[in-house]
């Protein structure tokens, strides 16, 4: 009978690969690019389609009209949306081992898939054909790690994160970002979303993060003929998922048909109220 | 990982290693003992594995070019990367003298200023730059 292998640790010698280590620079990175960073919040959603992007572009311009120093991080890398919404275009800048965000509306500083795409081309990875199932979720986590440890965010009121529909980059972010100020969830009103949010809010809650509240966007439609509010969905999802974990519907949002760019610097009542709230939770 | 010569009890020792650019991964390692030579050959998804972590095999943590995760991996990053204009930085002195610019056009302001600097090649924007700024662009009272 042979005699047993030896094992990794009685084998002497250092470990030539380090991986360990480069993987614990990298998360060093990381805090020391976010230190200047006084609130780092997440908007996230189970589903998809529910106005994230959205909303977290009203906010950043409602946050603006109230602070300086405005970030938005689109994590979004198959659909960047926000990038569009705030008006950032590149091309962008670089600055020693740094890439600089670039300036959207009111100053608010973009950073997004979208600004390193060709104009019209999908997001493509170089890869072998046929295994990228396999690497495809450390690969996207790798990139949302180099748009927090290698963007000059300086120093920032807000960083406002937009997460993709899922529960998987809400956990990567809780682990990139031990201090994370907390994530507000966004829903519509109906009962599929209700259910779909309520899972990713229970996978964030378990990655220890600080869920602040819930936002219903597309409660209602409001007529511009009569300025009448009609409900476009049926279902009560903000206050059913605030009630399940005990949080507030931070506020409801209307369906706006000319888009963000109504709310974007202008004095709309709902995004100030959120706004208000937010403040509070986070002091 | 470690490789462990079994006939010598030695551990091996790496010698070289090659990227031939077809997603694949070759290193080479030899025992200190005997000198018998052997190869890791990883494929492209074991290649791949390793390279969506951002880390490299050899153990460098020298990071010589920001994004290069997204440089190497995505398809257009490294064209757009590489484009990047350089970006001047603020002095104190202009930082606070930026300051004192209302805040509503503060934003403004600064894109001005950076665009006239990164234009003329100028590394850090200071006071004076802001001045021949101000008289090259007509920007009294900013």
């Amino acid at each position: 009978m042979s005699p047993r292998l030896p094992r990794y640790h009685e084998v002497g010698g250092e470990d030539r690969s380090r991986l360990l280590e480069q993987v614990l620079a990298q998360r060093e990175r990381v805090e020391q690019r976010l230190a200047q960073v006084r609130r780092v919040v997440a908007v996230m959603s189970g589903k998809g389609g529910v106005g994230k992007s959205y909303f977290t572009a009203v906010l950043a311009g409602e946050l603006a009209q109230r602070f300086d120093r405005i970030g938005v991080l689109d994590a979004d890398l198959a659909g960047p949306t926000v990038a569009a919404l705030l008006d950032a275009r590149g091309p962008l800048g670089a600055r020693g081992q740094t890439v600089t965000p670039a300036a959207g509306r009111a100053g608010i500083q973009v950073f997004s898939a979208d600004l390193l795409l060709p104009e019209g081309e999908p997001l493509r990875w170089k890869e072998p054909a046929g295994e990228r199932f396999v690497w495809r979720g450390a690969l996207e986590a790798g990139v949302l790690r180099e748009f927090l440890s290698d963007v000059e965010w300086g120093p920032l009121d807000f960083l406002l994160i937009d997460l993709p529909p899922g529960a998987s980059q809400m956990q990567d972010l809780a682990e990139l970002v031990p201090r994370l100020s907390g994530a507000v969830a966004v829903t519509i009103p109906s009962e599929e979303s209700r259910r779909a949010v309520s899972r990713a809010m229970r996978a964030a809650k378990e990655a220890g993060v600080r869920l602040l509240g819930v936002v219903e966007n597309m409660s209602s439609y409001r007529c511009p003929g009569c300025g009448g509010e009609h409900p476009l969905f049926r279902g009560s999802a903000a206050e059913e998922l605030a009630g399940e974990f005990g949080l507030s519907v931070l506020g409801r949002l209307p369906f706006e048909p000319r888009g963000a760019s109504v709310f974007l610097g202008s004095e709309r009542r709902e995004i100030g109220e959120i706004a208000d709230r937010l403040l509070e939770l986070l002091g | 990982m470690k490789f462990l010569c079994l006939e010598c009890n030695e551990r091996m020792v790496f010698e070289e290693r090659e990227v031939p650019g077809d997603g694949t991964f070759s290193a080479a390692f030899s025992c200190p003992g005997c000198g018998r030579r052997i190869a890791l050959l990883a494929n492209p998804m074991e290649t791949q594995l390793v390279e969506a972590l951002g880390v490299k095999v050899g153990g460098s943590t020298l990071q010589e070019k920001p994004m290069e995760l997204v440089r190497s991996m995505m398809v257009g990053g490294e064209e757009v990367l590489s484009g990047a204009r350089s970006v001047p930085v603020w002095s104190e002195e202009a930082k606070e003298r930026l300051s004192r610019v209302p805040a509503f056009v503060r934003g403004m302001v600064k894109k001005l200023y950076t665009d006239y600097a990164a234009a003329r090649g100028i590394a850090e924007i200071t006071p004076s730059v802001m001045d021949r700024a101000r008289e090259d662009l007509g920007l009294e009272g900013m």
